[in-house]
């Protein structure tokens, strides 16, 4: 019979460059601190962290593949949210 | 190596699967887009991809064993850093691909369930012993040579998650295999006897290591569906000749010989051409009978066991606190 489970925590790391968390992989473990710990040991062993966050994976909500469609298709056609949508003339520089 | 799990049939009745979906989940992986957990997938996907990353997370597990043994016995504190910084990685390895694997469905404590029951099986090269600090040498150069041949075509595995760990895992491995060359180029530049010694590990691990690459194409009839899934991208027969013409040259430059006496160079392909592997001692590896199969089982069965009271009293901790936690919150209101 397997053992009781160890909880599982989704770990997202920061590195140096100061781009927000990023998701870097999962880790088991009892309780908050120790999961912080765990993801030290297997997430950041060469310098890649300044910080890290652990969040239960059971407190995620994702959105559902199957309606990838109609929650992200929308945007494929408004291109006036891009710059290049726009005309500005080469004499006037870049904008 | 870490490709053995590809290399057994899938043995479930082959279940009826949805036409439209299955043409949607091809087309995909023809795109070169990304499997994600959650989205559907064939259920022999779903198991040969269970197999496959939870056999390879066994092995980088299983692996810590043969070096480990020689973490006390390093020859300086250079090399006594470095091989504990490679075996805990090996350790690192087998915890991402660990995760890897529970994204499909499988909890860690099953797999391990599995590894300790003798169900689930892990690289062959394993179960042969470092008998001498020149094998820790051998096995960075050749056995982390082989897996990262076997290993960067994974990076594009059609599976998101096992791809990711995969990059990690690569990108950490290099270091694994310069240390184990430098540690043979050390011996080799020594004493005749150092020097000796770096030949007989040669002698001992060439020949395990290119069975680390599976059967032979003739003999490995299971690669038509990994092939299409986009989970492995080359042949057994294909990334085995790869590393052979990548390492030949470097065992020269060590000054060392290969114990294969119909190794040649060919000129009009341009690769190496070595002699027929021992198949037979392949599969006794394989079913378990090799020089240190019950050994390393033994183990990590141990270590699994000594471990479980940590396990259960971190658990007991935290329902305590959390209890207590719970309970001065309703104080307080």
């Amino acid at each position: 019979m397997s053992e009781a489970p160890m909880p599982l925590w989704e770990v997202f790391i920061r590195n140096r460059s100061g781009l927000p968390h990023k998701h870097a992989g999962s880790v088991h473990a009892a309780d908050a601190a120790m999961a912080l710990q765990a993801a030290r040991d297997v997430y950041t062993r060469r310098g890649e962290a300044v910080s890290i966050w652990v969040v239960p994976s059971s407190a995620i909500t994702a959105s559902d593949p199957g309606q990838k469609d109609e929650l992200f298709e929308p945007t494929a056609s408004k291109i006036y949210r891009h710059p290049t949508f726009y005309e500005v003339p080469d004499e006037v520089g870049n904008m | 190596m870490y490709t053995q799990g590809l290399n057994v049939k899938d043995e479930h009745p082959a279940a009826a699967e949805d036409a439209a979906k299955l043409a949607r989940f091809q087309a995909k992986i023809d795109a070169e887009d990304k499997i994600e957990p959650n989205d559907w997938m064939p259920a022999a996907y779903r198991r040969t991809l269970v197999r496959q990353i939870s056999q390879h997370a066994h092995s980088e597990i299983m692996g810590m064993q043969p070096e480990g043994n020689w973490i006390t016995r390093a020859p300086s504190l250079r090399r006594k850093a470095a091989l504990l910084a490679k075996v805990q990685d090996e350790a690192g390895h087998g915890l991402y691909l660990y995760a890897a694997a529970e994204t499909l469905g499988l909890s860690r404590e099953e797999m391990v369930d599995q590894l300790l029951a003798g169900k689930a099986k892990y690289s062959s090269i394993f179960n042969y012993p470092a008998l001498t600090w020149a094998d820790i040498g051998a096995i960075g150069w050749l056995v982390d040579g082989a897996a990262i041949m076997n290993q960067i075509p994974l990076c594009r595995c059609s599976y998101g998650p096992y791809a990711r760990a995969m990059i990690r895992i690569c990108k950490e491995e290099s270091f694994h295999q310069r240390q184990g060359f430098e540690i043979m180029l050390t011996l080799c530049r020594g004493t005749p006897e150092q020097k000796q010694m770096a030949q007989d590990a040669l002698n001992r691990f060439w020949w395990p290591v290119l069975m680390m690459f599976g059967p032979s194409d003739k003999e490995s009839l299971h690669t038509a569906d990994t092939m299409k899934w986009k989970i492995k991208r080359f042949s057994n027969d294909d990334l085995r000749q790869k590393f052979v013409d990548a390492t030949v040259p470097q065992g020269h430059y060590l000054g060392l010989t290969f114990p294969d006496p119909e190794l040649r160079f060919d000129e009009a392909s341009g690769h190496w051409r070595f002699g027929e592997i021992d198949w037979s001692e392949f599969k006794r590896v394989l079913a378990g009978d090799g020089p240190c199969n019950r050994q390393r089982m033994k183990v990590r069965t141990q270590a699994h066991l000594d471990g479980a009271w940590v396990r259960e009293a971190a658990l007991a901790n935290a329902r305590k606190r959390a209890e207590r936690a719970a309970a001065a919150r309703i104080a307080a209101e």
